[in-house]
């Protein structure tokens, strides 16, 4: 959607004094939740956190979205109608479900409840995000897959707000199974050799590809891989804000808090100076220094998929 | 909002009313063909658009309604796979493309996106709407979601437990089909992009090149996990097989078992086909009397190439669930030749040449309905009459006596030594 509003940028939060951190560094709103009902969180901020969090976020005049994202199983759908009645009473400015269970249970126990549909990989066109507007999503987060021509022909094409991942890495495998717990009990080693939960010190190097490092961990909701290349979109910045996408998400997961404002400082100083400058943008060379500097060197950054075609 | 009774019980006894429908793949109107006679209520196709598979070798409309006219005579449907995740580019000529199948007597289209949905209930109403596995519905209220979205049937996600069917069978009155036999992704359906990352395919396209069944080297804090010697990590999971499983899975009210493989051969189709109709049919007649058959199992085993496991259905896969070892072990029986032709008279039977054999080998008949015998091939000669010493080319059509009558549709199998 081509919106008059300046775009926004956010970030997921793993605590409240993380989201306050972020929120400080420039961050317009803040993506939190709990491992029960949410997918790849950095960490857990629980109901009665998110009592204390929306208040203060508010009061900086930034947003606060509950992730709800998880595909849930029959036995756990009881909890969400309690759980989406405290996100809406918190005053959470919106939830973010993949699994249409959770727009069902928000229609009926919290409707004035935003919602925004993250389909993950599969958030690919304006089409879709269209069927999801009609059941109550006032924005789509879109596929990590996708080229700037298709992001900009779904901003023309829909209602709905757009949302984008421009910096970090992207999940790029998720499993219902416990893989890596599999494998250690497959070869006889101990399983509480693998922590749980987001881990920066496990990764997968496919044989043929030894440069490339793929981060992988695994929680109570099952396995993760994530992609060996950090996306960096702050050089297609312009375009993106041009071509009307409403969000600018930044992915913190495996990153250090300081690496993240960093991060966030600059996108947040880009949008200000896009806003402000228009037409005649440009932008502060130090910024892609500084990103460059605090970059871990075993992580590319590139575009993702902005710039490439794929086959099929 | 009906919500289906429970299945009825008394003295434990089972009952059921509605036969489930056995759903194979085809990749080619020869495998549909083949699927149809082993027994297939049904049948999925890829046409030429919008489905995933691209590397198989897929329908135009015209094979399609070849293969409709073809399935028809025996009662059979068949269904067309539109299950990719759309993109802008893919928007404009659904319609069209729905309306083609809709005329080409598809009876149903198999699909995960929304996008997809919204143009088939608009445009082609004749088709009905099956929710692809790649959607990954796995709980009663998301069924739900799809069935009040106008969806008569869902494809459960992987994910999904006997009792998880259950339940939804309980409380959601729309029909379920679940995959119970063949390869399956180990990820959430359409939420790897491996493909995507590793080659610039598209996997949520078509162009899934399997990297999940690659072999990885997991690290560690700074060390690999796998000693010398060691199995590396991979993502790859067995292969699923249900058919030791099959009176829970009816009784817990599945109404279509599907059988994964658009990729695989004639072979493989006709022979795991037959052992579910075969399984399915004898538990109908017999439920109280119903036993799992070890030639079943047997048979399976002669056309699956890889280990075979229960996925998510009894509980959630441990290490068993995956393979470590090298992958690909070759099937122990090649298919060798398919009848074409028999003669009661002469009890000579013209066969078409898919492998080479010659005569002394020895070979399996295999036939619709569980029909097989062994034998040894003795003289064989081409179509004309000329003695060969071997059936050395594909698709010649080879004349060879049989000890047992065959039809048409039936298998010759060699041992693979």
């Amino acid at each position: 959607m081509t919106s008059a509003a300046a775009p926004e940028l956010v970030i997921a939060a793993g605590s409240v004094q993380q989201a306050e951190r972020y929120i400080r560094a420039g961050a317009d709103a803040v993506l939190v939740g709990e491992p029960r009902f949410s997918l790849r969180q950095p960490g857990s901020v629980t109901a009665d956190e998110l009592k204390k969090l929306v208040p203060l976020a508010h009061g900086f005049g930034a947003k606060v979205y509950v992730n709800v994202n998880k595909l849930f199983y029959n036995d756990e759908l009881a909890a969400l109608p309690a759980y989406l009645r405290t996100v809406a009473e918190a005053g959470a400015d919106a939830a973010v479900f993949s699994d249409p269970a959770v727009l069902l249970n928000a229609r009926e126990h919290a409707p004035d409840l935003a919602l925004h549909w993250h389909g993950d990989m599969t958030g690919t066109s304006s089409a879709a995000a269209a069927f999801w507007g009609r059941y109550g999503a006032g924005r789509a987060v879109l596929a990590r897959e996708l080229n700037e021509a298709e992001i900009a022909d779904i901003c023309r094409s829909t209602d709905l707000e757009i949302q984008v991942q421009v910096h970090g890495m992207t999940n790029i495998y998720y499993s219902r199974r416990n893989l890596l717990e599999s494998y250690m009990e497959h070869l006889g080693r101990p399983a509480s050799l693998i922590r749980r939960g987001p881990d920066r010190g496990l990764f997968l190097v496919e044989l043929e590809r030894p440069d490339q490092k793929l981060p992988v961990y695994e929680d109570e909701n099952g396995t993760y891989v994530m992609s060996p290349d950090d996306i960096c979109l702050l050089e297609a910045l312009p375009d993106l804000v041009a071509y009307g996408v409403d969000s600018f998400y930044v992915e913190p997961l495996l990153k250090t808090e300081d690496y993240n404002v960093t991060v966030l400082q600059i996108y947040r100083a880009a949008l200000d100076r896009i806003a402000a400058q228009g037409e005649r943008y440009e932008p502060d060379p130090a910024w892609m220094e500084t990103i460059r500097r605090i970059q871990d060197p075993d992580r590319e950054m590139s575009f993702g998929f902005l710039y490439k075609e794929q086959v099929y | 909002m009906t919500l289906a009774l429970e299945v009825p019980r008394s003295e434990g006894k089972r009952v059921r009313l509605a036969k489930p429908e056995l759903l194979a793949p085809a990749g080619s109107l020869e495998k549909l063909k083949f699927a149809v006679r082993y027994g297939a209520d049904a049948v999925y196709i890829g046409g030429q658009k919008y489905g995933l598979r691209s590397g198989a070798d897929n329908f135009s409309i015209e094979e399609m309604r070849e293969g409709v006219r073809f399935a028809s005579q025996y009662g059979a449907k068949i269904f067309v796979t539109t299950n990719i995740f759309a993109h802008q580019e893919d928007l404009p000529g659904i319609a069209d493309y729905l309306k083609a199948l809709e005329d080409a007597g598809i009876a149903a289209i198999i699909t995960a996106d929304p996008a997809i949905i919204d143009v088939a209930q608009k445009h082609a109403p004749g088709l009905e709407i099956h929710l692809s596995t790649q959607q990954s519905a796995m709980n009663w209220q998301a069924v739900r979601f799809w069935q009040e979205a106008g969806i008569p049937r869902v494809v459960l996600a992987r994910e999904t437990s006997l009792e998880d069917i259950r339940e939804i069978k309980r409380r959601v009155d729309i029909e379920v089909e679940v995959f119970i036999h063949g390869a399956m992704c180990s990820s959430v359906s359409g939420r790897c992009v491996l493909s995507n990352h590793f080659t610039d395919r598209d996997s949520n396209r078509g162009g899934c090149c399997q990297s999940c069944r690659w072999r990885y080297d997991l690290h560690a804090d700074g060390e690999k996990i796998a000693r010398d010697g060691e199995h590396l990590f991979t993502l790859g999971s067995k292969d699923l097989c249900m058919i030791g499983h099959l009176p829970a899975l009816i009784e817990a009210g599945v109404d279509s078992f599907k059988i994964e493989g658009r990729m695989k051969s004639v072979h493989y189709v006709a022979t795991v086909t037959n052992v579910y109709r075969q399984a399915i049919d004898a538990y109908m007649a017999d439920p109280e009397g119903y036993t799992l058959r070890r030639e079943w199992i047997e048979e399976i085993g002669k056309a699956a190439n890889r280990p075979l496991g229960t996925g998510f259905f009894i509980g959630k896969p441990g290490p068993e669930g995956h393979i470590y070892e090298p992958e690909e072990k070759p099937a122990p029986y090649d298919f060798a030749a398919v009848v074409v032709d028999y003669d009661p008279g002469s009890g000579v039977a013209t066969v078409e040449q898919r492998s080479p054999f010659k005569p002394g080998m020895e070979v399996e008949f295999v036939g619709p309905g569980g029909r097989s015998f062994k034998q040894r091939i003795g003289e064989i000669t081409d179509a004309e009459g000329v003695r060969l010493d071997v059936a050395r080319h594909p698709l010649q059509h080879i004349r060879l006596k049989t000890e047992q009558p065959v039809e048409p549709y039936d298998l010759m199998r060699k041992k693979v030594h």
